[in-house]
C-alpha cells in the first residue's frame, strides 16, 4: 500500500495553493538541501511537464527555493523564499523544459558551492508526497517522508555488510534498502530508509566504514 | 490493516467501536506511536483548519485575482436572509469556500486529502458543529473518520486530479466528509460507508479542468458543491437510505473512470472550463501571454 499513515491523507499542513505543485515541490527542494547538508551558493532548477507549464501560478519556484532554504511545507517564510535567497547571495536560475518525462510533475535540481555540488531529480506524486528518483546520476526511489541515510561507496564486497553491521550495533532498524550502480566495480549508491533519525556520531562512524566515500542523510 | 471499506466497517462493528477509533488504533500500531502523539498531531491539523476558515471569512484575494471574497459574500447573505438551502448547508458551503480561498491566496491550510480539495472536510465540520455541539475530541475524531475513508480511496484508487480527475480529489474529499458527518451525528459505521458511497456516486466523472492550471477556477466552487453534496448524503444515510452499489465498488468505478478520462481533462489545463474562450482569456491575463499557442 502506497499510503500507510492517516497523515498522508489528512495533511500535510502547508502553504497553498497546490499539494502537488507547492508542498511536494518544497519537499523536493528540502530533500536536496538535506542531502547537500548546507545552504548552497547556487542552484540550477529545471522544471518539466505540468511543473514547467504552471510553476509561476502555483508558486512551485518559490516552494522549491523555500525547500533549499530548509523550510518545511507549512513554513510561512516560503512566500518570501526568492527574496531571502537573493539576500543570502544564492544565485538561482530556472529552466522551463519541453522534453517529456515519465511523471508530469518533475524537477531536476543542481545545487552547489565552492566545496561541491549535487544533482537530483524529484517527482511530486500527489497529496504533498514527493519521491527522489535520481541522485548524482544514480537511479533510486526515495520518499522524502522517512528518515534515510544515503551512502556513496566503492562497488566492492563487504561494503553493505560494513554499513549494516554499524546500524545493527546501534539498534537501528532498516525499513527499506536499495543499492544501485552506474557500472560494475565503480561507484555505487546505497539508500537506507530507517525508522528514526540517525545521530551525527553514527554518520561519522559510517563515513569511516570500509569502502564508504560519502554519507548524507534525510531527516523526517 | 484494513484494505477496503468493507473491512473497515467490519472491524468497527465487530468490536463495537467507531470508524475513527479503528483509524487511531491502526496509526498507533503502524507508526509505533502513542495515542497522545497521534491524537495531538491531528488536533494540530484541526487548529490549522479552524484558522484557515477564520481567515477566509475575513476575506482574502489570490495573487492571480481569480478568486477570493465569496465566503464573505455568502456569510453576509446569511445574516440578512433565511437561505433557501438551509443554514447548515450554506454555512458549510461558505466555510469550504473560505478554506479554498485561503489556499489560493497561498495561506496555510491542511491538505484533506489534497490542497485543491481542502475545503470539504473542514467546511462541513465547522458547520455541523453548530448543530451537533461536539467536544473537541469528537472534532478530532471527525478528521480520523475522514482520513480512514480517504486512506481506502488513496490506496485502491487515487486522490490526485492529475491521475483521476476532480472526482478523485473533491469527490473523495466530499465522500470522506459525508462519512465523518454521519459518525458525529451518531450514525453507525455502515451508515458512514453508505454516505460515502452516495456522495462519491454523484461526483463520478467530474473532470479536473482548472483555468490557467491554477487551483482556483473552478476548484473553489467545486469544494462548495462537494460540501453540500456531503451534508445531503449524510442526511440520506442517517435516514436509512442505502446505496445499491456498495462503497468499495463505487470507489473502484471512480478509479476506472479516472483511467479512461482523457489527459486533457486531468489537471493539464487543456480541456473543459480551462479551454473555454473566457478560460483562455483569464489564462492569458494571469501569465501575461497565453501559454499554449496551438
Amino acid at each position: 500500500m502506497k499510503f500507510k499513515s492517516v497523515f498522508d491523507i489528512m495533511g500535510p499542513v502547508m502553504i497553498g495553493p497546490s499539494s502537488s505543485h507547492t508542498a511536494g515541490a518544497a519537499r523536493i527542494g528540502r530533500a536536496a538541501r538535506n542531502l547537500f547538508g548546507r545552504e548552497p551558493k547556487w542552484a540550477e532548477i529545471h522544471l518539466y511537464g505540468s511543473f514547467a507549464r504552471t510553476y509561476k501560478g502555483h508558486g512551485t519556484d518559490v516552494a522549491i527555493v523555500g525547500g533549499l532554504l530548509d523550510y518545511d511545507t507549512h513554513d510561512t517564510r516560503i512566500r518570501e523564499a526568492l527574496e531571502t535567497a537573493k539576500q543570502n547571495g544564492i544565485k538561482i536560475r530556472f529552466h522551463e523544459e519541453d522534453s517529456h518525462t515519465d511523471h508530469p510533475n518533475t524537477a531536476r535540481i543542481r545545487i552547489g558551492d565552492d566545496d561541491g555540488d549535487l544533482e537530483l531529480v524529484g517527482i511530486s506524486i500527489g497529496g504533498g508526497m514527493a519521491e527522489i528518483t535520481e541522485l548524482n546520476g544514480f537511479e533510486l526511489r526515495l520518499s522524502g517522508g522517512h528518515p534515510a541515510v544515503l551512502l556513496i561507496h566503492n562497488d566492492r564486497y563487504g561494503a553493505i555488510a560494513s554499513v549494516t553491521s554499524i546500524l545493527a550495533r546501534h539498534e537501528i532498524n532498516i525499513g527499506h534498502m536499495e543499492v544501485s550502480r552506474k557500472q560494475e566495480g565503480q561507484q555505487a549508491l546505497m539508500v537506507i530508509e530507517v525508522d528514526q533519525n540517525i545521530d551525527e556520531s553514527i554518520l561519522k562512524e559510517l563515513e569511516r566504514a570500509d569502502h564508504i566515500l560519502q554519507v548524507a542523510k534525510i531527516v523526517d | 490493516m484494513f484494505r477496503n471499506v468493507a473491512e473497515l466497517v467490519e472491524m468497527a462493528e465487530s468490536e463495537g467501536i467507531q470508524i475513527s477509533e479503528v483509524m487511531i488504533r491502526q496509526e498507533m500500531e503502524v507508526k509505533e506511536r502513542t495515542r497522545e502523539e497521534v491524537f495531538g498531531q491531528m488536533e494540530r491539523n484541526l487548529d490549522v483548519m479552524e484558522k484557515a476558515v477564520e481567515d477566509g471569512l475575513k476575506g482574502v484575494k489570490s495573487h492571480s485575482g481569480l478568486t477570493g471574497g465569496d465566503a464573505v459574500l455568502i456569510q453576509e447573505y446569511m445574516k440578512n436572509h433565511e437561505p433557501l438551502s438551509g443554514t447548515i448547508l450554506l454555512d458549510a458551503v461558505s466555510k469550504a469556500v473560505a478554506t479554498n480561498e485561503v489556499n489560493a491566496a497561498m495561506g496555510t491550510i491542511c491538505a484533506t486529502p489534497t490542497a485543491g480539495s481542502a475545503g470539504c472536510v473542514p467546511g462541513t465540520l465547522f458547520a455541523v458543529k453548530n448543530k451537533l455541539n461536539p467536544t473537541r475530541e469528537q472534532m478530532v475524531r471527525y478528521l480520523f473518520t475522514s482520513g480512514a475513508f480517504g486512506f481506502v480511496v488513496a490506496n485502491n484508487a487515487s486522490i490526485s486530479g492529475a491521475a483521476g480527475g476532480c472526482q478523485a480529489e473533491v469527490g473523495s474529499a466530499a465522500g470522506m466528509a459525508a462519512a465523518a458527518i454521519v459518525e458525529m451525528a451518531g450514525g453507525t459505521p455502515s451508515q458512514s460507508a453508505e454516505a460515502m458511497a452516495i456522495t462519491l456516486k454523484n461526483m463520478l466523472g467530474l473532470v479536473c479542468d482548472p483555468v490557467a492550471g491554477l487551483v482556483e477556477v473552478p476548484c473553489v466552487k467545486r469544494n462548495a458543491m462537494g460540501a453540500s453534496n456531503a451534508v445531503t448524503a449524510a442526511d440520506m444515510a442517517l435516514a436509512g437510505v442505502t446505496s445499491r452499489i456498495p462503497c468499495d465498488e463505487v470507489i473502484d468505478a471512480m478509479y476506472k473512470i479516472g483511467q479512461t478520462m482523457p489527459v486533457a481533462l486531468r489537471e493539464t489545463a487543456q480541456g473543459g472550463l480551462a479551454a473555454t474562450p473566457t478560460g483562455r482569456e483569464l489564462e492569458a491575463k494571469v501569465y501575461g501571454i497565453s501559454l499554449k499557442k496551438e
